[in-house]
């Protein structure tokens, strides 16, 4: 056979939630980009939950829309119900959940990926990477990927290729006795990709993870369950929406729990889970058990949420939320049909695992690049983490930063101390991580400053120099940043006097006398009073817009924390700007303890501060590390 | 990082004519100009000239504490190239140590083992050629305080710090796991339980401080480990030296199965004694036991005292004990020198020719004899050599007390943020400082406890 060779600038390899936004990015920065995925059908498929967002997810949505993403677009557009989650709780921890209609949200994306100029979407199992030796001496880089070998036996030469294979890699799907060697909802499983990976070099994991059953809707009875509702006022995910546009008529989910009968079942059949027979071999998520999981490491809990919720507007189909399984289908019928309102319940999809082949992260750097692999680039699950949005916000760091290499531009490297991105990467790059790795708020050490409504203060401006943010975005950020630090600057100079017509607004709204003057800014900081109520005493007041008052309220009324938070990034960032070079020889630094010099080598820091959060890297050897690089500074 | 103005005791902690306080960073002078005035209480070091010495005394608030010479030192023209003060108060543990705890208290924190050295390097004061020995320091400053920190605790103190930090984490993960997953977990009404639990922990870390100010938070004296085959004379030496008849005496060898403690007086030096069973290879499980642990507490000593009997061959058994205590100060007491004598000196001083920090000596325990030799051979060990014990001992117990006041500063600001009704999420931060400042007590890092904790303890959802 004549080989074929096409050629390109990137490919992509895989087609979910990761691999879409790298394919964008870097078409979108003017490269050929080349999106493989073993099925066009499923390109941006939601395999488990039907949510977008949630505790902390909801950060990395916002934040990866402030890059220019677009996960946050997508759902502004196919979502069925939305929520903000925390809002009894400080602003930090509000956090954006909507539900997505799935089929609509699949196609949705799949249009924006087919109509994106630049792209290319190819329907292969790709099997082999192609690499060479890589010349380069200023580099750790061992290899330098060429290209990428698909099942049918042509070649696609590129400069750059980034894998998001997701769940695919050896993928088999567990429900009791059954097992099939597919991906999840059947699609078919990529079983070549993993030796090439292991050839090259690459240490690789074996995860897994589960979903829970789908319900013929019309076989349950919501009589018997708590109505959920979205919220009435629904804000946008994407900081390009405009919220007046998406206040649409909203779907309902319901709630109902298990019970001792259901625990009973579940207890009863336990050697027929796969997980407690021993047959999974893959380390599953502790912060998503399956019902067999809770059941039997909280025995002492009576009862467990389930969360009922639709996949979307034009199927019956329902969620069962809180309920993955692998238990046999015989005994998920039985346990499912103890649980109030899911009686005579009928599955649609049985509940199953899935194990699946991913890397050791720990080889990546904050680039996501592979350190031995020059062009070799990874996002999502493969990396070990989980959840839609961990997987497109590696996605689309992946992708900028495939482009820039191309383009010889440096690399986007995304702190902690900035957004939740920086978190997570960081987190993947210098922690070895044993199970998949979802974000959680607790993981944001600076999370006072990392809050949803400010990513675009945060980011607009990476976003735009990256070249995935448009001039007039930019702008607009600049000008609320703007507005929010001059009304900040009023609030507090403006002083408000022990006169009457004050004292008396202050006794309308439950709030203590004035003794002295005060500023309007002091006022605010009071529970009881707000920006809003403040209007009445504040006649010179501007016009602002919402978000921008937002901001100015948060500022003021937190100001103390905020500031605290503002002094620990600086401490944090002076260690951060101390680099590293690449190729530090560490056997050179003898005063070194053995245990940091093997994990300096292996993981290779970028910074002082990387270094510092390497576990068995001590504070000393951390002083020592900076006496070096300061002598080879001077010398 | 480098910046924050740091502080500690630059000579030998120990009974000597002078020690010098260091204080060196931006604010060092404005440090001392707040504890230090001329006797009618002027401050006189904002406008002094560099290198100059100063006449004066110390104050605590109101209080005289010490008469003193004070230099300043400014930048450049230091050691570390920083503006540098140094107090030179009047030598003794107390009194040095009282004056760095009033410099802490004022705006300086405790330097980091070797980091005058580091500082003096990163700030180009120390030559590229000297960078090697630099790190050397750095890391062995370290180790040696590492070594000497943790075991130090008293082990009620250590255990209490560690339930108190538990109790942290546990609600850190409660606050977290509801923050999470808002769906399947509820904070109703959890201010007020939160409130209460604050009050418990506050009021045992103010307990624990108010016993770090008078030093009862760390064990006293050096640990000592009386070692020895059986009826070498161990219980023997342990009640010459406690006076009192504690542990059984007798003929039959193998009569001491347990580990006794004694703090015990010897002149000038607090030692804390213990004796354990004798050691020879046995049968018995009762006594295998006892050896077990003789050899674990041997581990875990600062001094040992091997007790010989000189009156019969050395055995497999002396073997056996010379060969771990290799690397420990040692001191070998040549014991029943009132018999005949079968084992001398020069034998011993030949089997432990590689052991740096080891004495022999003679004595006779049923007479009472040799006891001032052994006080002379500790001395030696401990105080003129390169291991100051007390030093290390005080220092812990300063970084400790930070540590300690720390942790209830950030618990007060808890209690703070839950009565200006902040939300749940604020109270995270202070809590998470308090875990962490706790764990530095006792030598724990925070690493993955918290994700671990909230895994381990709440259900969370999907």
């Amino acid at each position: 056979m004549p080989e074929i060779r096409e050629q390109s600038d990137v490919c992509v390899v895989g087609a979910g939630h990761a691999g879409c936004e790298a394919a964008l990015a870097c078409a979108r920065l003017g490269l050929e980009t080349v999106l493989f995925t073993v099925s066009v059908d499923s390109i941006a498929l939601m395999p488990c939950n039907p949510n977008i967002g949630g505790s902390s997810k909801g950060h990395l949505v916002r934040e990866l829309d402030a890059l220019g993403g677009e996960m946050g677009k997508v759902i502004d557009q196919t979502f069925i119900q939305s929520k903000m989650l925390n809002q009894s709780k400080g602003p930090a921890v509000h956090s954006l959940r909507a539900q997505a209609d799935k089929a609509d949200y699949t196609r949705k994306m799949r249009q924006v990926i087919e109509n994106q100029e630049h792209l290319t979407v190819k329907q292969a199992e790709v099997c082999e990477l192609l690499a060479e030796d890589n010349k380069d001496e200023n580099t750790i880089a061992e290899k330098r990927i060429t290209g990428l070998k698909i099942a049918t036996g042509i070649v696609y030469e590129c400069k750059a290729v980034i894998l998001c294979t997701g769940t695919y890699l050896n993928a088999r799907c567990l429900c009791g006795e059954s097992i099939t060697y597919t991906g999840p909802n059947g699609l078919q499983a990529a079983t070549h990709l993993t030796d090439s990976l292991k050839n090259l070099g690459i240490e690789m994991r074996r995860f897994k993870t589960g979903t829970p059953a789908r319900m013929d809707g019309r076989s349950l009875d919501y009589d018997k369950m708590e109505l959920q509702r979205g919220d009435e006022r629904i804000v946008p995910f994407s900081f390009s929406t405009d919220p007046e546009e998406i206040q649409i008529e909203q779907v309902p989910c319901y709630l109902t729990y298990t019970n001792e009968e259901t625990h009973k079942i579940i207890r009863e059949n336990l050697d027929r889970s796969p997980i407690y027979a021993g047959v999974i071999e893959g380390t599953g998520p502790r912060y998503c058990p399956s019902i067999e999981d809770k059941v039997v490491k909280f025995a002492d809990k009576s009862r467990h949420q389930v969360f009922i919720e639709p996949e979307g507007l034009h199927t019956n189909e329902m969620y069962v939320g809180g309920m993955s399984s692998s238990l046999p289908e015989d005994v998920q019928i039985a346990m499912y049909r103890t649980v109030p309102g899911l009686e005579h319940c009928r599955i649609v999809r049985n509940a199953y695992a899935i194990e699946y082949d991913c890397i050791n992260s720990i080889q990546l750097k904050s680039s996501l690049e592979f350190k031995k692999i020059k062009g070799l680039f990874s996002g999502g699950q493969l990396n070990g983490s989980s959840g839609y949005e961990e997987a497109a916000a590696q996605g689309l760091i992946a992708g900028i930063n495939a482009a820039m290499e191309i383009m010889g531009k440096e690399p986007l490297i995304m702190d902690r101390s900035e957004s939740y991105i920086g978190v997570l990467i960081d987190d993947l790059v210098t922690k070895e991580t044993f199970e998949p790795y979802r974000m959680m708020t607790s993981r944001a050490e600076y999370r006072l400053l990392l809050r949803q409504d400010n990513a675009d203060l945060r980011l607009r401006k990476k976003g735009y120099e990256a070249g995935l943010v448009s001039e007039k975005e930019y702008r607009y950020v600049c000008e609320k940043e703007k507005a929010i630090q001059s009304e900040i600057q009023r609030l507090k100079k403006t002083m408000v006097g022990a006169c009457k017509e004050h004292q008396e607004f202050l006794e309308k709204h439950g709030s203590a006398k004035l003794r002295t003057g005060t500023s309007l800014a002091e006022l605010m900081c009071r529970p009881e009073l707000s920006y809003d109520l403040l209007k009445e005493i504040d006649p010179d007041r501007e016009a602002l817009p919402s978000d921008a008052i937002e901001q100015v309220e948060i500022e003021i009324k937190y100001e103390g924390y905020i500031a605290r938070q503002h002094r620990q990034v600086e401490q944090h960032k002076k260690m951060e700007y101390k680099k590293i070079p690449e190729q530090l020889d560490y056997d050179e630094i003898k005063s070194l303890r053995m245990e940091a010099r093997q994990k300096l080598k292996i993981y290779r820091p970028v910074s002082v501060g990387q270094a510092s959060r390497i576990s068995g890297v001590s504070p000393a050897d951390i002083s020592v590390l900076l006496v070096y690089l300061e002598q080879e500074k001077r010398v | 990082m480098y910046k924050e103005t740091i502080a500690a005791v630059a000579t030998a902690l120990a009974q000597s004519g002078i020690s010098i306080i260091r204080i060196s960073g931006d604010q060092a002078v404005a440090v001392a100009d707040r504890i230090f005035g001329t006797k009618n209480k002027r401050r006189i070091l904002e406008h002094a000239e560099s290198q100059n010495i100063h006449y004066g005394l110390i104050y605590d608030g109101e209080e005289p504490v010490d008469e003193v010479m004070v230099s300043v030192m400014k930048a450049p023209r230091s050691y570390t190239a920083e503006d540098t003060v140094e107090i030179n108060c009047h030598g003794g543990i107390l009194v040095t140590n009282r004056i760095l705890e009033i410099v802490l208290s004022h705006g300086a924190r405790l330097a980091e083992p070797g980091e005058f050295t580091k500082r003096a390097f990163l700030n180009g004061r120390i030559d590229l050629s000297k960078a090697e020995a630099v790190m050397d320091v750095i890391q062995s400053d370290n180790e040696l305080a590492l070594k000497s920190s943790f075991h130090q605790l008293k082990g009620a103190v250590f255990s209490r710090v560690k339930e108190l930090r538990e109790k942290i984490l546990y609600e850190i993960a409660f606050i977290e796991s509801a923050l999470d997953d808002p769906e399947h977990i509820s904070m109703e009404g959890y201010e007020e339980k939160l409130a209460l639990i604050l009050e418990e922990i506050s009021g045992e870390l103010k307990k624990l401080l108010d016993s770090a100010g008078d030093g009862r938070m760390i064990k006293e004296g050096i640990g000592t480990v009386i070692l020895g085959k059986p009826n070498a004379g161990k219980s023997s030496l342990l009640n010459v030296l406690s006076g009192e008849e504690r542990a059984i005496v007798t003929d039959i060898a193998g009569t001491t199965r347990d580990i006794l403690e004694e703090s015990i007086r010897l002149q000038h030096l607090c030692l804390r004694v213990k004796d354990t069973a004798g050691i020879r290879f046995t049968e018995d499980t009762v006594e295998k036991i006892g050896v077990e642990r003789a050899i674990q507490s041997a581990k875990e000593a600062d001094l040992i005292l091997y007790v010989v009997d000189a009156s019969v061959p050395l055995d497999e058994n002396d073997f056996h004990i010379l060969s771990f205590i290799q690397e420990k100060p040692c001191v070998v007491l040549l014991n029943k020198t009132d018999l005949p004598s079968v084992v001398t000196e020069s034998v011993l001083k030949d089997k432990l020719r590689d052991h740096r920090l080891c004495l022999v000596i003679k004595v006779s325990l049923k007479e009472k004899k040799g006891m001032e030799d052994l006080e002379k051979a500790i001395q030696k060990l401990f105080f003129h050599g390169e291991i100051s014990f007390e030093n290390e001992v005080y220092i812990t117990n300063i970084r400790q007390k930070e540590a300690l006041q720390e942790a209830y500063d950030s618990v007060h600001m808890v209690k703070e943020s839950v009565r200006l009704a902040m939300p749940e999420d604020f109270y995270t931060i202070d809590l998470m400082n308090a875990y962490a400042c706790l764990g530095k007590i006792i030598g724990e890092e925070v690493g993955d406890d918290l994700v671990n904790e909230i895994f381990s303890r709440f259900c969370m959802g999907k």
